[in-house]
């Protein structure tokens, strides 16, 4: 398992390379990467976090996905800190026997990090900024686990 | 203790952290100690249901027992992913 919050890019290809080679007993790796849109005429984004507290609640919200499905290995890699549009904010990836594992435990934590990992980010426009209000869906979505 | 802000709140509070000397036992006290300061606070506090509180960097609720607590932060619902 491997949780990494830094301000740097990371390389995408790398990492999922990287994270993929290796598991002789894992069938499966799925990965999702979460990619900075350019709508309303965005200029950057900005995201704040909780040094400490960040990386605290990302072990936790892995290491539930670790208890809930068979997973031979996680990464998650989240920045912070200013992104242009097409900048990629974060991805996870998870190893499995199987798929379905794979995917369910990608989109946990997926749900997870969206509403329960100190991440706040700022939208910047021509005409200024704005907090990026969370959304009723999110909270929602972890219902259904 | 030392009390965090993060996001919008620490932009209404207008700083980041602060050490503050408190004899409140809940969280909801010491809103309240902080409401009664100023302005500011009052303006970040208006509405507790836009905002979370961590204890020790733990998610915690505003009825919450700070025993022992050494960092309290107050941020919006937090927007990752």
């Amino acid at each position: 398992m491997r949780i990494v919050v830094q301000s740097d890019p990371f390389d995408f290809g790398a990492e999922a390379g990287e994270f993929a080679a290796g598991h002789h007993d894992m069938g499966a790796v799925v990965t999702f990467t979460g990619i900075v849109r350019g709508d309303g005429g965005l200029d950057r984004m900005e995201i704040e976090h909780y040094p400490g507290m960040t990386e605290k609640a990302l072990e936790k919200i892995a290491g539930e996905a670790r208890e809930r499905w068979s997973l031979g290995d996680v990464l998650v890699i989240h920045r912070f800190g200013a992104m242009k549009p097409g900048e990629m904010i974060m991805m996870v990836a998870t190893a499995a026997p199987h798929r379905k594992d794979a995917f369910e435990a990608a989109e946990y934590l997926m749900d997870y990090l969206k509403s329960r990992a100190p991440f706040w980010k700022q939208e910047f426009t021509a005409d200024g900024s704005a907090w990026v209000a969370a959304k009723d869906e999110d909270e929602d979505a972890l219902t259904r686990w | 203790m030392d009390v965090l802000y993060f996001a919008w709140v620490r932009e209404r509070i207008g700083l980041p952290k602060e050490r503050v000397e408190t004899s409140a036992t809940t969280v909801m006290e010491l809103v309240e100690e902080l409401r009664n300061r100023e302005e500011r606070y009052q303006a970040a506090f208006a509405d507790l249901t836009a905002l979370r509180v961590a204890i020790d960097q733990d998610l915690a609720d505003f009825d919450a027992p700070l025993a022992g607590a050494r960092e309290v932060a107050f941020f919006p619902p937090m927007t990752g992913g």
